[in-house]
């Protein structure tokens, strides 16, 4: 693959002359192009910031809306009740319920998994397992929906009759079984980028396996490890279509797993799936919503990079 | 002396006993996670097994469950997945090419490039949900530049033709596949970097000291090398696209369709939506079309992750 | 570049397998073509998908779409000449009507079948036989302090009572508001509200103290895990059943629906098919999604007001004002 075809060498001194210039314009072209496609990441990011930031904007010039009530409101009703009310609150309560109860989960089991399979498992199981999961990470978010639909939610109430039939429980943990595979994968290879020269002298003064994962390699790991969580609670935050399969659409302050919610994701749904029509501030609502949650996980993504590149000059 | 002995021999044992119970604890998780995928993967092959038949994989969707199919879904998911490719790939291999082999070395531009490269690790952290928003208002509407609804500002062809446009696009395959590719991009992006980053420097060394220029190096000398790497990290970009659900729900909404799309601007529903559809009905027997449908669409995704471990398998050295 | 083409070879080669697969067996000799778009309400969307899934088995090459966004947001895409017909479950109002006067859209407004606005519980609810319109206000006017079903009548336990109602664009919606809480009222906000009926059905079906409504088809089709509740409009307690529903005892619930038709997507043959196989098969298949059939004579004005192309609304007056009244007698 690697064999390199040099353009031949042996054209007359003009013709080289020429298809130097040729080459040089060429040169210049591609050039242009590969700028054209860097150019084009950057628009991306900009339109995403100008139109939720336009229309965020044009949101908060309404009557009937005012800033310090959207960021500080716990009462959020665009759509019914005589007086409408624009407080976010409850969206990012429900977000956060959904996110906690997958993260309770999912983060623990994504950890010590990964540690099992760096530090205890024998190489042929990790080499059945790594593509494993990377195979469960590509699985459609929109199955994991149906199974929190039609499984999860009829065996929790089955063991606890107080869960509603749309419940942040079944959503949440629907999510943390997306989420597990990128914990672990992650996880483990934040892991196995520790230097082998630190395990083995801590070996070498008689500590056990456990001591050696828990006290040196972990440790050593942990901005790799907290990078994978912030991915990871990232994807939870973001995640629509599970929720608005299972966790429902009711906008309450709640901090009780087993009743209904509404998120962030699902808001937007319900609103873009034609709930909203007339361009009142129910619609615009949506966009407010969206740059909240745009902002939230840019945070995310943002702190678990800066975390990432401390981790590298740490250890290359 | 015994005292202290004892104490030590009591530590060690102490210590051996948290090693044990740590890999009960490991196992334990292991097996947590083992057997929720084998729930997972068993209640859907259970659910769906019985209706997957050629009625399934043939037929248009309709409101008697045993009458319904994923067809006019399945070509749908495949146009916007071509549109989708076709846009983000050389889009995706170009940018990465322009991070990974043009750095600059002037200040000011070394720190542009620091800035799209960081710019494009936001950009894979943002929700799909938000780039459905996106294409929504920059492909569908296109910014209301052109009025809203109604007659198109522009066409060229008719829908006769495939290659039939319209400004701006309505809801159609290529709105679609384009806000896909937005999704995409940054994924094929950060795995085509990675490729790249792994040809060995040697070997650019030695095309750039036999006077090819730039370009010609990364056409011919980098580039051969780095696509096994770049093909795989395209594989699962496409197979995530292929999933992706929140985004076209935004553009496309639940329709009933029972036709596949004809050309750019046609309406069209994708798998995951009608998936999303039937599971969300509350008559069981939908449920199980929803789960025969899910079965086809992770064949459809494992051959794909297939082709990419056997790619890798096969040029690993 | 080489996975680019093989991606591209690949998905066109199962592309053109699968369509070998399907379409050889269509051969008619003069094939209808073109497009029918159409959105709207969810009520109606179980008579028009049917209508459409039997209209496509008779015309393989009409592509017909049927969106769910509410009869509001139905409304808003049809006045502006998007979709060709609106399926809704309310007549259109002043606001729509202006929009689509303005784009110049005109309309043939068609009743398609009669609805049971039903009012459901759990199937395992036994304690709630009827309700009052009074009842009604009790547990869904805004301002309520109405928690427990002990709340709204004594004699009832004191379990919570969970909401779930359509979304408020949908005419459903609209026409609930109108009955329970009049022009001027509001519903009350802390209930799941969603667009699509399924998902009211699941909320319901699920709790044991669950209170929603919509378009009686979805009720019909659930009746094994849903029980309608019985009105009482000031006659005693009526259910939702054909013959309440088409008489109009079963007040003040019982309600047309509608789907409208652009004058101008009229005049292309396939739209034309697809109203004519609509206005013939649509009763029959009204009923057996569960709706309650038009009276015959309410069915050929239909077909002669459409072939008539009449236009317009007949449930506006010259001020813009809501005519009320039974079908027969406003409907010409």
């Amino acid at each position: 693959m690697s064999s390199a075809t040099i353009p031949s060498q042996t054209s007359l001194p003009v013709g080289r002359l020429k298809s130097k210039t040729v080459r040089r314009v060429r040169e210049w072209c591609i050039m242009g192009l590969l700028i054209g496609c860097g150019v084009f990441s950057i628009a991306t990011t900009l339109a995403i910031i100008i139109i939720l930031g336009l229309e965020t904007i044009h949101f908060f010039g309404l009557d009937e809306v005012s800033f310090v009530d959207f960021i500080t409101g716990t009462q959020w009703n665009p759509l019914l009740g005589a007086e409408k009310h624009f407080g976010i609150w409850p969206l990012i309560c429900g977000t956060f319920l959904v996110t906690a109860v997958a993260m309770v989960v999912a983060l623990p089991l994504g950890l010590i998994t990964a540690i099992w399979l760096s530090e205890y498992a024998r190489p042929g199981v990790r080499a059945v397992i790594k593509p494993v999961l990377e195979v469960l990470a590509g699985i459609p978010t929109v199955v994991f929906g149906f199974f929190a639909l039609t499984v999860i939610t009829p065996s929790l109430r089955w063991l606890h009759e107080g869960f509603n039939v749309y419940n942040a429980a079944s959503a949440g943990l629907a999510v943390a079984v997306m989420c597990l595979p990128i914990v672990t994968s992650l996880s483990e290879d934040a892991l196995r980028a520790v230097p082998r020269s630190l395990k083995e002298g801590a070996y070498g003064l008689g500590a056990t396996r456990f001591e050696v994962s828990v006290k040196v390699v972990t440790p050593a790991a942990l901005s790799g490890i907290i990078a994978a969580f912030l991915l990871a609670i990232a994807r939870a935050v973001g995640e629509t279509m599970i929720v608005s399969l299972a966790a429902g659409n009711a906008a309450k302050m709640t901090a009780d797993p087993r009743e209904e919610v509404q998120t962030m994701t699902a808001y937007m749904v319900q609103i873009f799936l034609g709930d909203a029509s007339n361009f009142g501030p129910e619609y615009y609502s949506s966009y407010a919503v969206a740059a909240t949650l745009f902002l939230m996980t840019l945070a995310l993504t943002v702190i678990g990079h800066r975390i990432r590149v401390k981790f590298r000059q740490v250890y290359e | 002396m015994t005292d202290i002995h004892e104490t030590q021999s009591g530590r060690r044992l102490r210590r051996v006993i948290k090693d044990r119970f740590f890999i009960i604890i490991c196992l334990f998780a292991a097996a947590v996670c083992i057997s929720t995928l084998c729930i997972l993967l068993g209640s859907i092959l259970a659910q769906g097994m019985d209706h997957l038949d050629k009625q399934l994989l043939t037929g248009v969707p309709s409101r008697k469950p045993d009458k319904a199919g994923i067809y006019p879904a399945m070509i749908g998911t495949i146009y916007i997945c071509l549109v989708c490719a076709i846009s983000a790939v050389p889009l995706g291999i170009g940018t990465a090419i322009l991070l990974e082999e043009f750095k600059p070395k002037h200040p000011i531009l070394a720190r542009l490039h620091g800035f799209v490269q960081l710019n494009i690790t936001n950009l894979a952290g943002v929700p799909s949900v938000v780039y459905g928003i996106l294409g929504l208002t920059a492909f569908v509407e296109m910014f209301k530049l052109f009025g809203a609804g109604g007659d198109p500002w522009w066409t060229l062809g008719t829908t006769e033709n495939w290659y039939y446009l319209r400004i701006p696009f309505g809801r159609g395959v290529l709105a679609g596949g384009l806000t896909l590719m937005l999704v995409v991009l940054p994924i094929i992006i950060i795995s085509s970097q990675e490729a790249l980053r792994a040809v060995p420097n040697s070997l650019r060394n030695g095309a750039l000291a036999l006077g090819a220029t730039k370009w010609q190096m990364v056409w011919n000398t980098t580039l051969p090398s780095a696509v096994p790497g770049i093909m795989t990290g395209t594989i699962l970009a496409m197979s995530r696209a292929i999933g992706e659900a929140a985004p076209i729900l935004i553009i496309a909404g639940i329709v009933y369709i029972t036709f596949t799309p004809e050309h750019l601007m046609d309406d069209f529903t994708a798998m995951p939506l009608q998936i999303y559809d039937w599971a969300g009905r509350p008559q069981e027997a939908f449920h199980h079309v929803a789960a025969s449908g899910i079965i086809v669409l992770m064949a459809i995704l494992l051959t794909f992750n297939a082709a990419a471990v056997v790619i890798r398998q096969k040029f690993q050295r | 570049m080489l996975s680019r083409s093989t991606g591209i070879l690949a998905a066109a080669a199962i592309a053109a397998a699968l369509s070998l697969f399907v379409g050889n067996s269509s051969a008619q000799a003069e094939e209808l073509k073109g497009a029918v778009k159409i959105d709207g309400s969810s009520t109606v969307y179980p008579i028009t998908e049917a209508v459409a899934e039997e209209f496509g088995a008779e015309h393989r090459h009409v592509r017909v779409t049927v969106g769910i966004s509410g009869t509001g947001g139905g409304f808003k895409r049809f006045s502006v000449g998007e979709t060709d017909i609106s399926d809704a479950s309310r007549p259109i109002k002043k606001k729509e009507l202006d929009v689509a006067v303005e784009n110049g859209v005109q309309f043939i407004e068609i009743p398609v079948a009669y609805d049971g606005l039903t009012i459901v519980v759990n199937h395992d609810n036994d304690f709630i036989k009827s309700l009052t319109v009074d009842d009604l206000k009790k547990i869904f006017l805004d301002g309520t302090t109405v928690k427990t079903w002990k709340d709204v009548n004594p004699a009832y336990p004191a379990i919570d009572i969970k909401i779930y109602a359509p979304g408020t664009d949908s005419g459903t919606f609209d026409y609930f508001k109108e009955v329970v809480a009049g022009s001027d009222g509001s519903i009350r906000s802390d209930m799941s509200v969603s667009e699509d009926d399924n998902v009211l059905v699941r909320g319901v079906a699920g709790d044991k103290g669950a209170i929603g409504f919509f378009g009686c088809a979805y009720y019909f089709e659930n009746t094994d895990k849903l029980r309608a509740v019985a009105i009482d409009g000031g006659n005693g307690p009526v259910l939702p059943a054909k013959d309440t529903i088409e008489g109009g005892t079963y007040a003040p619930f019982s309600r047309p629906l509608f789907i409208y038709i652009n004058t101008k997507s009229a005049e292309r043959p396939e739209v034309d098919a697809f109203v004519n196989f609509y206005l013939e098969n649509g009763p029959e298949l009204a009923e057996e999604v569960g709706y309650v059939r038009l009276p015959s004579q309410i069915i050929e004005l239909t077909k002669k007001n459409y072939a008539a192309r009449k236009t317009g609304t007949q449930f506006l007056d010259k001020n813009g004002e809501k005519i009320h009244g039974p079908l027969a007698e406003v409907y010409k």
